[in-house]
């Protein structure tokens, strides 16, 4: 299973990169939410996968799943979000101020999608 | 277990609440959470002072389970030079600068008490976070005042960051994938035994988490986003942003000397390019306060050249490096932060000239702003007899023995000599040859000047008090390279860790 997650990291991390370095915002926004889905599944790997592991330590449980990594992903989760949202404000902004929606704020010379 | 080390964090985050409820008291609510932070920060310098390492155990969670905080000499050195920068822009900015938008006050503590948190915490998740909360209050802060110049480098800015949280992230995963812990003096303690399948993905995740470093700090090839956010800041954020590039050298200089020194898996990971990409860094830098137009452009490239000074006295790695690097860095902090606030300033005079480096009218107030000028260019050139001049010879001395030592020398002390005609330059342009008198305007409030003296005597009074300074440079650094203290603190004497068995 750990090699189907890892294939899927890498898979979000490629498109994210490819769309993070687009001349438009939206797809720069989209690339960086890829982005941090491709972390936030990377930082699960890290507490290591398994179907059987019991959540909670109850008398007896053998073989518990390590709940450090599902904090950290959930605080991961939440700063995303609200790096996601500003930033979507913030391009909104920067669209009325500038006129534009190219990352530079200005268009290229030959204006290219 | 003393409270007052988390009080850093604490004070401004309550301040930050009670703005946001009662937005009409936050200027007397601003004033006073700064005040009682450099009061703060000169009892933890108290504190600090008798080389005992203080941790704070949130809860009283024993290490490495719970979060703790640790307060040695190093970070409460960084916790005074941000109090006192952060006084000088807040004083700048009740001048008016902080009623150009909404919520200046809240976001300016919240940049606090991310600044405190990161200097503090001694866990690397912890350091993330805070790193978030400052980088968050800076992306409002950078707006602050709007404007289509702000926006399109806030763009840039914040984009460049998620991706650095990113990388931050995924290194923080490698570290728990392969170590089990993120305490810091935890690390430190695993990985020298590290079994060695796992030492590249920990090789790989410690290149990761310093490049993050290096991209807050604005080391060369991940240094162009800096010029122009710190440019098109508004005046007292671009002071309070001259902190921000140490944070990242801060950050580097922790976790290499706690986490990662004479750990096989981590050895010569800054070596050799490090010192390389530092002169680099220097050499752009002053190329680029040679090409900038305005006094704020010039500041910003001091920023670069200073974090690449810094660097290479990090990269020379040892105790006596060390101290010379965190002599440098109080006073390249306050002398740049000083210098936004007299661009800032001289814009304010001159009109529509702005701080453009041209000739325009003559400001009001030109003897002092002069006279500011002099001793902040002094200081920030390395001429004697200010402080960056004593500054610049201990990084000197302690980059001579190493193996790029003569052409960091030569790159140092070439830059010293090109700001210097930058700076009499732009000097001559603002005061020499000004024309007529500009329209007066209205007159300037006192506290910004007050603001401004307060950062342009860091320069004498840092060299006045050298010696003790010098001092409390060389213990920090010795403590911080000794490690045991540090560690010992944290986890005590004996750590005797459980450690569960991972597949």
């Amino acid at each position: 299973m750990a090699l189907v997650i890892s294939m899927a990291v890498g898979l979000l991390a490629a498109c994210g990169i490819y769309l993070l370095l687009r001349p438009r915002i939206f797809s720069v926004i989209l690339g960086l939410t890829l982005l941090s889905y491709a972390v936030n599944a990377l930082i699960f790997l890290g507490g290591r996968l398994g179907a059987t592991a019991a959540p909670l330590a109850l008398p007896g449980a053998r073989g518990l799943s390590d709940p450090l990594p599902q904090a950290l992903v959930l605080t991961a989760i939440v700063i995303g979000f609200g790096m996601t949202a500003y930033l979507v404000a913030l391009a909104l902004r920067a669209r009325a101020e500038t006129g534009t929606d190219h990352v530079d704020g200005a268009d290229g010379p030959e204006g290219e999608r | 277990m003393i409270h007052a080390v988390i009080l850093p964090i604490l004070l401004p985050l309550v301040a930050a609440v009670a703005m946001l409820l009662r937005p009409a008291a936050g200027r007397p609510l601003a004033v006073l959470s700064v005040v009682a932070q450099v009061g703060l920060a000169a009892v933890l310098l108290g504190l600090a002072g008798d080389d005992a390492v203080r941790v704070y155990r949130l809860g009283d969670w024993p290490a490495p389970y719970g979060i703790v905080l640790v307060l040695d000499r190093l970070a409460a050195m960084m916790l005074a030079v941000t109090a006192v920068l952060g006084l000088a822009a807040l004083l700048y900015a009740i001048g008016g600068n902080d009623r150009e938008g909404r919520h200046f006050h809240p976001l300016f503590q919240m940049q606090l008490a991310g600044l405190n948190g990161a200097f503090l915490t001694g866990d690397v998740f912890n350091l993330f976070v805070f790193f978030e909360i400052l980088l968050l209050a800076s992306y409002g802060l950078l707006l602050h005042g709007g404007g289509a110049a702000r926006a399109r480098a806030g763009i840039g800015y914040v984009v460049l960051n998620l991706v650095g949280s990113a990388l931050f992230l995924i290194s923080l995963g490698l570290v728990y994938g392969t170590l089990g812990t993120l305490n810091l003096a935890d690390i430190a303690l695993v990985l020298p035994g590290v079994p060695v399948a796992d030492q590249a993905l920990v090789r790989t995740a410690a290149a990761l988490m310093v490049a993050v470093f290096l991209l807050k700090a604005a080391l060369l090839p991940l240094s162009f986003w800096l010029p122009h956010v710190y440019a098109a800041a508004g005046v007292p954020v671009a002071a309070l942003f001259a902190v921000m590039t140490k944070v990242g050298v801060y950050a580097l200089l922790r976790v290499e000397a706690i986490g990662f020194a004479g750990a096989p898996a981590t050895s010569g990971l800054l070596q050799p390019w490090l010192p390389v990409l530092a002169l680099l860094t220097i050499v752009a830098g002053t190329i680029g306060a040679l090409a900038a137009r305005r006094l704020a452009g010039v500041v910003a490239n001091l920023v670069l050249v200073s974090t690449g000074t810094l660097l290479a006295a990090v990269a020379a790695g040892g105790a006596t490096a060390t101290a010379a690097a965190l002599f440098y860095l109080p006073h390249t902090t306050l002398v740049t932060g000083g210098m936004f606030l007299l661009a800032g300033h001289l814009a304010r005079g001159r009109g529509a000239m702005g701080d453009a480096i041209d000739n325009g009218p003559r400001v009001p107030g030109a003897l002092l702003l002069g006279g500011a000028f002099l001793v902040l260019g002094v200081a920030a050139t390395g001429v004697p007899p200010l402080s960056g001049f004593l500054a610049k010879v201990m990084v000197l001395q302690a980059l001579g023995g190493t193996p790029l030592g003569p052409w960091l020398w030569a790159g140092i002390l070439a830059s010293g000599l090109v700001m210097a005609l930058v700076l009499a330059r732009a000097a001559s342009a603002f005061f020499w040859e000004a024309g007529d008198a500009a329209p007066p305007g209205a007159p300037v409030p006192r506290r910004m000047v007050f603001a401004l003296l307060l950062l342009a005597a860091s320069g004498p009074v840092l060299a006045l008090a050298a010696a003790p300074v010098a001092a409390y440079a060389r213990a920090a650094a010795e403590q911080l390279h000794a490690r045991q203290p540090y560690i010992e603190a944290v986890l005590g004497a004996r750590p005797d860790v459980q450690r569960e068995t991972r597949p």
